[in-house]
């Protein structure tokens, strides 16, 4: 059986710098190969951490299920960890990740590229040669997204729907027609429900 | 510079296909030369891994852009990885001999 293949994550921009040394008179004697985190191991970290995102909407943001962005999230966890008690320096580097940041957008011919050498600047659009060009527009498709976990909290018993509110989980919730608990779309119990109505 | 540009025909008038890896013909445009080459696509219509196919068709005749409305995501890597930019063209309308006149800028 060959092993499973992984899907593409999504990373925002790679990280600012290339990895973490350590200090101090013990650092690196006793074992110097330096601990390896991967970038899509760093996003995760960037996005539950920095960017306090719940492991749901991060994931939506990284393109792979929540369960996977846990398991990558407590990978990361248990690397910086080995790498502290160790006493080991961090590498950033490699991983299944495509940037979402090498992609530029040109305002006069409304064409999208990408630059295939990272340390080259580009300066101007490849197919018309203006100048009016800018990183791709990270809004645009966060507000895309947004819909994507756009959740409602749906009653299974009688179709009734209302929005989610971040942090308030549906399943306490009792629907206010005929009070049975509520569930969340998306939810596995909701995906099933979709197969069976198809 | 060698850019290749997938097209809905063979003529000059023929208009920019969506698709990569299942586009009709490949235009490859040699910018200094000025010379234009249309290739028939012969992975239009296989089953699977038509863009893997078409972008070595691309390399073998040494394209260092792709002009495309869409690329898919097993392609991205592989483009990146042999240093080929990719340009997203979104507009249907767009005539190839448009195009080139836009690459000679």
């Amino acid at each position: 059986m060959s092993a499973k293949i992984r899907i593409l994550r999504r990373v925002l921009s790679p990280p600012l710098i290339k990895g973490f040394k350590p200090f101090g008179t013990e650092s690196g004697k006793q074992n110097s190969i330096p601990v390896i985190l991967l970038y899509e191991e760093y996003e995760a970290l960037r996005l539950s951490d920095y960017d306090k995102c719940n492991h749901h909407q991060a994931s939506v943001m990284m393109g792979v299920s929540r369960p996977t962005f846990t398991r990558i999230y407590a990978s990361a966890l248990q690397k910086i960890a080995v790498a502290f008690v160790e006493g080991r320096s961090i590498s950033i580097e490699g991983g299944k990740v495509y940037f979402d940041s090498d992609w530029h957008h040109c305002t006069k011919c409304d064409c999208n590229f990408n630059n295939p050498e990272r340390e080259k600047l580009i300066e101007k659009c490849p197919l018309c040669g203006s100048h009016q060009i800018k990183g791709f527009d990270l809004n645009e498709i966060e507000e895309g997204e947004n819909k994507q976990f756009g959740d409602y909290c749906y009653c299974p018993h009688c179709g009734f729907e209302e929005e989610h509110q971040l942090g308030k989980p549906c399943g306490n919730k009792v629907c206010p027609k005929c009070k049975s608990f509520m569930k969340r779309t998306g939810s596995p119990h909701h995906r099933g429900r979709k197969k069976q109505a198809k | 510079m060698k850019i290749a540009i997938t097209s809905t025909g063979n003529t000059l008038e023929s208009s920019i296909d969506l698709k990569f890896g299942r586009c009709s013909y490949f235009i490859i445009y040699d910018t200094e030369s000025k010379s234009i080459e249309f290739i028939p696509n012969p992975n239009k219509d296989i089953e699977e891994n038509a863009g893997q196919a078409s972008v070595q068709l691309v390399v073998s005749r040494n394209a260092k852009k792709i002009i495309s409305g869409e690329f898919g995501l097993k392609i991205k890597p592989l483009l990146d990885s042999q240093k080929i930019q990719m340009i997203v063209l979104k507009n249907p309308d767009k005539k190839i001999k448009d195009i080139i006149e836009m690459l000679n800028h």
